[in-house]
């Protein structure tokens, strides 16, 4: 189908962009990548009044290092996997945004777009929620920074308020000596995952493990972290039957819902298999480094 | 309410005004009559709209074509050049990539984007990757794989990758 009417306004800085959402309130809908907007448009499942078009906004595309890699909300999905200095400093980062979808959706997508739309499926909330990651908004009333956790509340549903435009995402950068895995069940290369599951491990000098981060999509209204299984694991000694013991508890703290990808016993299943193999190739890396 | 624009579509220029919820690829089709840009879902999915805009391989259906002003857009109808076909599009004529052809103007349009960023896949199954976001109902995808092998041959005669990828094809 075709979109609905809406009016079409382009804005060039995020100035204007905070004084027409000021101005237009939840009439109004940010339109980024439109990889997920449009769609929505098209589909009839989104009737906005107004359209904010951000993509002429010149200075959010930022891609800045540090011990955090700060990524400007309209940096594209294709732009952050291309980028050498996120493939040195953050390959877990690198290695998710290929993930997302096929090269002609992130040619356009955007980070922040993505962000903002909480897919529960979407590869880049649930490595946020995996790094406690951290989002910047701002509206005229000023700035705010939230933790991943209080960001997302629901299916397409997050704290950003109507009058709010997400402007900077926050990765931070893995401590020396993590390992990481991000594994993906999908039926085609490039849809959503049925089941994705984002996984770092530290390991001691001692060789026990100190941290373990366990973040699933695709299995709840949100990512959601498998806490039980990572506390199993801290102070354990590396091991197959390790693996397999937290993988299995990992899987069993979930309640997934299902749909015409899978049962709830089919996701429960797959993320047992994705986290076991997660957990080997996160402690594959930390020996590796 | 329209907005004035100016685009360059495959080399020409236009000034033009399309409605706001006008997609890039309903003005190209409707309203420039460039039919060449096929519509199979509208939503993202099937890859048929598929055009290049300043250089990069986009959903046709999933821009709207006010976003394409200042552009330059081209699309299946801007390949050949006085009655030449692109040597991609040779490839695929030569290793009979399609059938019905509904869904090679997107393939033609990724797979161009593709050798034009100087990206060519390192195996096959690169390839095979680069090439999922597009569905064919008809061939079963192993011809038009072939053919895009063989236009990457065509076009970066040193590419040593992709000649193993044909030889391991073709023997
Ligand atoms: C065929 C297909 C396959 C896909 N596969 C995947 C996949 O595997 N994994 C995945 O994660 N995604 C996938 N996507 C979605 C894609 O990643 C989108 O890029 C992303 O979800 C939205 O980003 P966008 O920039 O296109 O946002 P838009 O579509 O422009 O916007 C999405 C939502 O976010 C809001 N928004 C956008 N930017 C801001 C901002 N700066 N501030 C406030 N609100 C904002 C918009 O108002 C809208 O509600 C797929 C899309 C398609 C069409
Ligand atoms: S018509 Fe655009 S992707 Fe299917
Ligand atoms: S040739 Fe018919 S859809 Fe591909």
């Amino acid at each position: 189908m075709k979109p609905p009417l809406f009016e079409y306004v382009r804005v060039s800085s995020v100035d204007e962009a905070l004084d027409r959402l000021t101005e237009l309130g939840d009439e109004a809908k940010v339109l980024a990548g439109g990889q997920s907007l449009v769609p929505l448009l098209s589909l009839r499942l989104a009737n906005p009044a107004y359209l904010v078009d951000i993509n002429r906004v010149g200075d959010l595309s930022h891609i800045a290092n540090g011990p955090v890699v700060r990524l400007g909300a309209l940096s594209r999905h294709r732009d952050v996997e291309r980028s050498g200095l996120v493939a040195q400093s953050h390959p877990l980062l690198s290695a998710t945004v290929k993930y997302i979808g096929h090269i002609a959706i992130r040619n356009r997508g955007t980070i922040g777009g993505s962000v903002a739309h909480a897919d529960p499926a979407a590869e880049l909330p649930t490595l946020l929620v995996a790094l406690d990651g951290e989002i910047e908004a701002r509206s005229s009333r000023g700035v705010r920074t939230l933790a991943a956790a209080e960001f997302f509340e629901g299916f397409l549903t997050t704290a950003l308020e109507p009058d709010e435009l997400l402007t900077e995402v926050r990765f931070p950068v893995l401590a020396a000596g993590t390992g990481w895995s991000i594994q993906e069940f999908s039926r085609r290369n490039g849809d959503f995952g049925v089941v994705t599951v984002v996984v770092t491990v530290a390991v001691d000098s001692a060789g026990r493990i100190s941290e373990a981060r366990i973040s699933f999509g695709g299995v709840a209204s949100t990512a959601v972290r498998a806490s039980s299984a990572e506390s199993a694991l801290v102070g354990q000694t590396p091991s197959a039957e390790l693996w397999k013991s937290a993988a299995h508890e990992a899987a069993s703290s979930l309640d997934p819902s299902g749909d015409l990808h899978g049962t709830p016993q089919y996701r429960r299943h797959l993320a047992g298999v994705l986290t076991e193999r997660a957990l080997v190739e996160a402690h594959g890396r930390v020996e590796e480094g | 309410m329209t907005m004035d624009m100016e685009l360059t579509v495959n080399g020409s220029a236009y000034q033009v005004s399309a409605d706001p919820r006008r997609t890039l690829a309903d003005f190209l089709r409707e309203d420039l009559r460039l039919t060449g840009t096929h519509l199979g879902c509208e939503h993202g999915v099937c890859g048929a709209c598929t055009v290049m805009v300043d250089g990069s391989a986009v959903r046709s259906c999933l821009m709207l074509a006010v976003q394409a002003d200042g552009c330059d857009v081209m699309t299946i109808e801007g390949l050949e050049r006085d009655g030449q076909l692109h040597p991609l599009q040779e490839s695929l004529r030569d290793c009979h990539s399609f059938q019905c052809g509904f869904c090679t103007p997107g393939f033609v349009m990724t797979a161009l984007a593709m050798i034009e960023e100087g990206s060519a896949p390192a195996s096959e199954e690169e390839l095979r990757e680069n090439l999922a976001g597009n569905l064919c109902r008809c061939t079963g995808y192993q011809s038009i794989v072939e053919g895009v092998i063989e236009a990457v041959r065509r076009t970066t005669d040193q590419s040593a990758s992709a000649q193993g990828a044909v030889e391991k094809r073709v023997s």
